[in-house]
């Protein structure tokens, strides 16, 4: 065997051995504690040992869904950052970028994902579908479709949604804080 | 003079086995490293000492199999999870029609032992993460031909994490081949030395995915109707019954539900074995690939094991797309590796200290600077600047000893922004 053992006392920042918690660990407990969570987003572990799956409640403080509290779930595998977290919104809503099984349609949950990105941006961006609805990548085809037609009844739907209220046959969930 | 060909298999070996394998091993060449021992010596290590594991019996792992046993390698052990589906036959070559259904493990290695007398293959059939590193222990050198990420990434962190800075024996080579469609790669890992599997893990091509609002609304493809069927579809229908993309029911199912929206959309192309592919993300495998990358690695496996010639250092990449391109180069360590990279210290404290205070510490200490530091161990979290949940959870910890959460020479995961990504840290008692 060739004697690699010689090039190692060479290298003694590499000499010692390291933990065995797995990468996709490290780098979870890294995003979670740095996590500068504005007051409208708050993270809730129903297992404090698990820090793989958990989930997050935004409460927008301004635009048209303030005053509702929405749940999403995270669920993250043992591959990331290689692959995204799952992340699911865990009630019904009248929002045109979230179908009524809670798939989200947010790039960076899919074909924009790197492994560059964290915990924070995909938090940020779910915060932002709240502020900024976009008719353009719809996933509630009505709620989409009433956002391009009719803002001011859209805005008027969305209302009627958070409080549980019936919008086209759909019973959403009320969402009220 | 007679030259020896490769003739039949008798019961000992057939005459001039090694024939051709001598002429290298016999003398020293002009690259040869200076410790070779030409002659007995390192035909006696090859043939009767190095014991080499073979992660992977499917495309990569027969053609490996079948070049480390004809190049003298007699005591290979070879894992493989799978068992041998019809679509292998064209191209894994230890596999025949009636053996479909069976283990590919168990199959490779009767099949190398019945061709190249003298030489032992112990097969596992089961996963990598079933043994532990007593196991992985054993072997002078690994070798893997794996189609996943996930299973390079978990022997990666295992092998490295295995370097004991007392045992040269505990340093195992890694040789880690891939190939997609006309395109591969070989590299030789030695683990904590040299670049590792997670430092180019960003080298990775992306999945191809979809937006989700395209699946949902305006499909153009087969591919957008088959993943509807599987991210959309399923989950509504099924709820949380997780999908097997193994078991055929299941790819019927996809194919059927995607074939009728493919029909309501006017989109032609939705198949069977697309759909399997698709979900499975399956890229069709190139014989022709795997026996390049395959004779790559086993190339350097010998070299290794023999020093007989300069080894890879340390990534070969090929692209048979258009025409023959390769390219060979030194993939650099990175310092914010997770598994390989980033700082091990060893700090000596008193029994008496709390993590409040130890934690004081590492924050006023100049060599590493860090602000907010968040501490774990494998099996504790023991204290998390953030979110505020995990914080007051951890929070009464800051007032208990140390020694109390941490045994003697015990390490702990330390995070915080100002770290490129962790630093572990040995904790040692006065």
């Amino acid at each position: 065997m060739i004697k690699i053992w010689s090039m190692k006392k060479n290298e003694d920042a590499a000499a010692k051995k390291k933990p065995k918690t797995s990468a996709a660990q490290i780098r979870v407990q890294k995003d979670l504690t740095e996590l500068e969570l504005p007051s409208t987003m708050k993270t809730n572990f129903p297992d404090l040992a698990d820090l793989l799956n958990f989930t997050l409640t935004i409460t927008p403080d301004e635009g048209m869904y303030k005053g509702g509290a929405f749940n999403f779930s995270f669920n993250i595998n043992t591959n990331y950052p290689h692959e995204p977290p799952k992340v699911k919104c865990t009630q019904t809503i009248y929002h045109p970028n979230i179908d009524l099984e809670g798939n989200v349609c947010l790039n960076i949950l899919r074909e924009d994902w790197k492994p560059v990105l964290n915990l924070n941006s995909v938090m940020v961006g779910l915060q932002y579908l709240f502020l900024e609805p976009n008719a353009d990548d719809p996933l509630n085809k009505e709620a989409a479709e009433e956002l391009r037609r009719n803002r001011e009844h859209f805005i008027y739907n969305v209302k009627h949604a958070m409080r549980g209220g019936n919008v086209k046959g759909v019973q959403y969930d009320k969402v009220l804080v | 003079m007679s030259i020896a060909v490769n003739g039949d298999a008798s019961s000992s070996g057939w005459q001039n086995q090694y024939y051709h394998v001598d002429q290298v091993l016999d003398r020293p060449g002009p690259r040869t490293d200076p410790s070779f021992l030409a002659g007995d010596g390192v035909k006696d290590f090859l043939r009767n000492q190095c014991k080499i594991l073979v992660i992977g019996a499917g495309g990569l792992g027969c053609e490996i199999l079948a070049n480390l046993a004809l190049s003298g390698f007699k005591d290979i052990h070879v894992i493989d999870m799978d068992t041998i589906d019809i679509s292998n036959l064209n191209r894994q070559f230890l596999f025949r029609q009636k053996d479909v259904g069976k283990p590919k493990a168990t199959v490779a290695a009767e099949f190398v032992m019945n061709r190249v007398p003298g030489v032992k293959v112990t097969p596992f059939y089961g996963k990598i993460q079933d043994k532990d590193e007593d196991y992985y222990m054993q072997f002078n050198l690994v070798i893997c031909g794996l189609d996943s990420v996930e299973a390079r990434r978990w022997i990666n962190a295992t092998l490295v994490n295995m370097v004991d800075p007392e045992n040269p024996e505990s340093l195992k080579p890694l040789i880690d081949g891939g190939t997609e469609g006309f395109k591969g790669q070989a590299r030789v890992i030695l683990p904590t030395i040299t670049s590792c599997y997670e430092c180019s893990l960003d080298m990775l091509n992306k999945q191809t995915a979809f937006p989700i609002c395209t699946i949902a609304n305006t499909p153009r493809l087969p591919e957008h109707c088959i993943e509807w069927a599987s991210v959309l579809e399923w989950p509504r229908v099924f709820k949380d019954k997780k999908m097997d993309t193994d078991d055929p029911e299941h790819i019927n199912w996809l194919y059927n539900t995607a074939s009728k929206r493919a029909r309501e959309f006017n989109i032609e192309g939705v198949t069977w074995s697309l759909t399997q592919g698709v979900v499975k993300n399956i890229i069709p495998a190139i014989a022709s690939t795997n026996a390049i990358i395959a004779a790559s690695c086993c190339n350097e496996a010998f070299k290794i094991a023999t020093s007989s010639a300069a080894y890879l250092n340390n990534y070969f990449m090929l692209i048979g797309t258009e025409g023959v391109y390769s390219y060979t180069f030194e993939h650099e360590k990175r310092d914010d590796c997770p598994v390989c990279g980033g700082q091990t210290m060893d700090i000596t404290i008193s029994r008496d200290w709390t993590v409040d205070r130890l934690i004081e510490m590492l924050v006023e200490r100049q060599d590493i600077q860090i602000k907010k530091p968040s501490l774990s161990t494998p099996t504790t979290h023991i204290y998390f600047q953030a979110p505020p949940q995990l914080e007051e959870a951890t929070r009464p910890n800051l007032e208990k000893k140390v020694s109390e959460l941490v045994d003697d020479g015990g390490e702990m995961t330390v995070t915080a922004t100002t770290l490129p990504f962790s630093l572990s840290i040995r904790i040692k008692y006065t």
